[in-house]
């Protein structure tokens, strides 16, 4: 983790190559048992396979609208959700799978929810881009860009009004920082003293819009935004696991014990396109970038590197993880298959509380409208 | 005369505009090197050059605000929207700013803009990204709103919009870039507020835009074939300003109507369209006024359920016969 004020750099210089040896030796990592790496790890191969199964569908004509992959994103859904506890809560926009079952969302719900169906853990009603589970403090999957990031103050607003001792991570894109909503959140988080971090997954584009694009003084990169509001920023290479568990287990506790905003840049890359559909992935950006993400900047694959090397797994092992969760993805395509779309009567049902809760109601008069 | 998709036909109407007025600007997200989200614009940035054709970041009231700006001091900015949905983070520029600027200066200022983009549900993408807003754009005077639901129209009505003195916000629709239809390759417009009759019929008035003129157009063909019934499909494609004049004329010569729609029902295009009947052709309805709007909750992702929540033909045919 590095804080760049006093040289700054352009935002899409690659942060040096992560040294996981060294950095698994920090506070944060150091005591990471063999079991919680096991999982850590385990949970990054699910999301990707998880993906790659949904993707197959998608070509297979499953699932509708679009699909926005994480894969070369892992480790920063499950570095971030690692250090979540029983008081912490998350939200994320549409590219939001990875978080899904990094809080533990089963890959059945999951890619039943792609399918449209009843099974799925949004009924089938939202969608690719708009999974939830409160049960699991995950409050969605939000398709408009920007969106969340009110919301994400809200979570920590309300944490604080109620003094738990907890906080809110909001996940957000580098194309979403310019959204005015963003800015009016950052503003109010610092004002108020919101116990909420700001993570943006800086994957270099938004759509097909390079962030130097996008982005007025791309030189400083994003995270020091935070600067016009007096807030804590910091970058992170998101290649490394531990590099997001230290750079953000620092943020969260610092929302925790003094009730402080963070905004952190986490440098990332993704592999697919934008959605399913951007037949143009691969115009806007060389096939040299993405093979030298994927080879030399793959999180999944540094992590399993290191597992290797510092005997907390061997090949056997990584195999064994690797075909569960190839299984797993596939029986969760076949649940998704198998189960029943929900029936018609559904559109007009979870519209309004009151509704679904007849015996409760408050109000008189006509509330649909249908002939 | 050469047949052409509705996005060619949007796109020539743009072209055509930008080499006639070099006020002419297009801006948006992705529409120039990306060559637009659903490729409406095309080979601009090429043929334009970058000054005429802008990218923008993802910040849709900063843009959109700074086109109507822009408009007050003669730009005629081409403004568009990925999706008509995500016009609502950007809806104080779009609806309080473009439509009172005129009014509170006392007329002093007019702003030229074009905003322009899908909106349109059914194709699977939930409810945050299936929104059709012409009927609250349509609520706000000083706005006007068309819905061009042909390639002639789509091109036509997007020449005059670019033309008009006043802020015009054109609604396209995903599911129709691809459709074909007739186009002359001139220089013709399709006047605002001229709606048109796409099938002729004496025993029922179809009256439609956007997509669901489509949808209606189906439906009486099955209502001819298969029930006897010779429906007219009047297709408004200006919702505001709203041809009242065609309406009647068609609901005078059938007697029946039914309004096929997108949107919502509360408060949709069809409620004004509706008032507009009974006050001006009440002594000519023979039944009822019909609706087929879409049901009325937020916009439901799963595909199966997604088409039995929008209007179909089976739902117009059905309403028809209720009243038939
Ligand atoms: C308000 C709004 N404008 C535009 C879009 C269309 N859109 C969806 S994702 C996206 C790019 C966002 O990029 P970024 O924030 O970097 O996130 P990433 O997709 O890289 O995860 C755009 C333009 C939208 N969903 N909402
Ligand atoms: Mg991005």
């Amino acid at each position: 983790m590095t804080k760049t004020t006093a040289q700054p750099k352009r935002a899409r210089q690659k942060p040096e190559k992560a040294d996981l040896s060294s950095e698994a030796k920090s506070p944060v990592n150091a005591d990471l048992t063999k079991d919680q790496h096991t999982k850590f790890y385990t949970d990054m191969v699910r999301i990707r396979r998880f993906e790659e199964r949904s993707l197959r569908a998608y070509q297979q004509g499953k699932i509708a609208g679009f699909l926005h992959l994480y894969i070369g994103q892992e480790s920063i859904a499950v570095g971030c959700v690692s250090l979540m506890d029983e008081n912490d809560h998350i939200i994320t926009a549409y590219r939001d799978h990875g978080h899904a079952l990094a809080v533990g969302m089963g890959m059945d719900e999951c890619m039943a929810e792609l399918y449209g169906k009843a099974t799925g853990c949004s009924k089938g009603k939202g969608g690719s881009m708009h999974y939830f589970d409160p049960s699991k403090r995950y409050w969605g999957g939000h398709g408009i860009v920007g969106g969340q990031t009110p919301l994400g103050a809200g979570l920590a607003y309300a944490l604080k009004y109620k003094e738990i001792e907890g906080c809110a991570l909001c996940f957000l894109g580098d194309g979403a920082i310019n959204q005015g909503a963003f800015h009016e959140s950052l503003n109010l988080a610092a004002l108020w003293d919101l116990p909420v971090v700001y993570i943006v997954e800086n994957n270099g584009y938004s759509m097909g819009t390079s962030q130097e694009r996008s982005s007025a003084h791309p030189d400083a990169g994003i995270a020091a935004r935070a600067e016009g509001y007096k807030m804590n920023w910091a970058h992170i290479n998101g290649e490394s696991i531990f590099d997001v568990r230290e750079g953000v287990s620092a943020a969260m506790k610092l929302a925790k014990s003094d009730s402080k905003p963070s905004l952190l840049e986490i440098h990332t890359y993704r592999y697919q396109g934008h959605s399913i559909a951007d037949a143009n992935h691969k115009k806007y950006r060389t096939k040299e970038e993405i093979e030298d993400y994927r080879k030399n900047h793959d999180p999944v694959s540094l992590y399993r590197d290191y597992l290797i090397d510092a005997k907390l797994l061997d090949e056997e092992g990584v195999k064994e993880i690797d075909q569960a969760a190839k299984a797993e993805a596939e029986a969760s395509a076949q649940f998704a298959e198998e189960s029943p779309f929900p029936p018609e009567e559904d559109i007009l049902k979870d519209v309004y509380w009151e509704e679904d809760n007849p015996d409760q109601k408050t109000s008189g008069g006509r509330i649909f409208f249908n002939d | 005369m050469p047949e052409i998709t509705y996005r060619q036909a949007l796109k020539d109407a743009m072209i055509d505009e930008l080499e006639r007025d070099e006020n002419v600007v297009i801006i948006g997200e992705e529409v120039a090197q990306y060559n637009g989200a659903y490729k409406v614009t095309e080979g601009l940035l090429k043929r334009f050059g970058p000054k005429r054709i802008v990218d923008a970041p993802i910040s849709e009231a900063g843009f959109i605000g700074m086109g109507i700006g822009a408009s007050m001091l003669g730009i005629r900015p081409v403004m568009e929207l990925m999706f008509w949905s995500f016009a609502y983070v950007a809806w104080d520029q779009i609806i309080n700013n473009a439509a009172s600027v005129r009014y509170m200066s006392g007329g002093l200022i007019n702003v030229p803009i074009v905003i322009r983009g899908p909106a349109n549900g059914g194709t699977g993408v939930g409810a945050t990204h299936s929104h059709t807003p012409e009927n609250f754009i349509a609520n706000t005077p000083g706005l006007k709103v068309v819905c061009p639901a042909s390639p002639y129209d789509a091109k036509g009505l997007m020449k005059s919009a670019i033309r008009d003195n006043d802020p015009v916000y054109v609604m396209e629709s995903t599911i129709m870039y691809n459709d074909k239809g007739e186009v002359p390759d001139d220089d013709y417009v399709v006047p605002i507020g001229q709606a048109d009759v796409k099938r002729e019929g004496s025993d029922l008035s179809l009256i439609a835009h956007g997509p669901s003129v489509l949808v209606c157009l189906e439906a009486a063909n099955v209502l001819s074939s298969e029930h006897g019934i010779e429906a007219e499909v009047v297709d408004l494609r200006s919702i505001r300003p709203l041809d009242e004049e065609t309406i009647i004329n068609s609901v005078k010569k059938t007697n029946r109507a039914v309004l096929v729609e997108e949107n919502k029902p509360f408060c949709g295009v069809g409620s004004q369209i509706s008032h507009t009947i009974q006050s001006q052709a009440f002594d000519y309805l023979d039944a009822p006024i019909q609706r087929a709007s879409a049901l009325d909750a937020p916009a439901i992702y799963s595909p199966p359920l997604e088409k039995k929540q929008l209007p179909k033909a089976d739902v117009v045919i059905k309403k028809a016969l209720e009243i038939c």
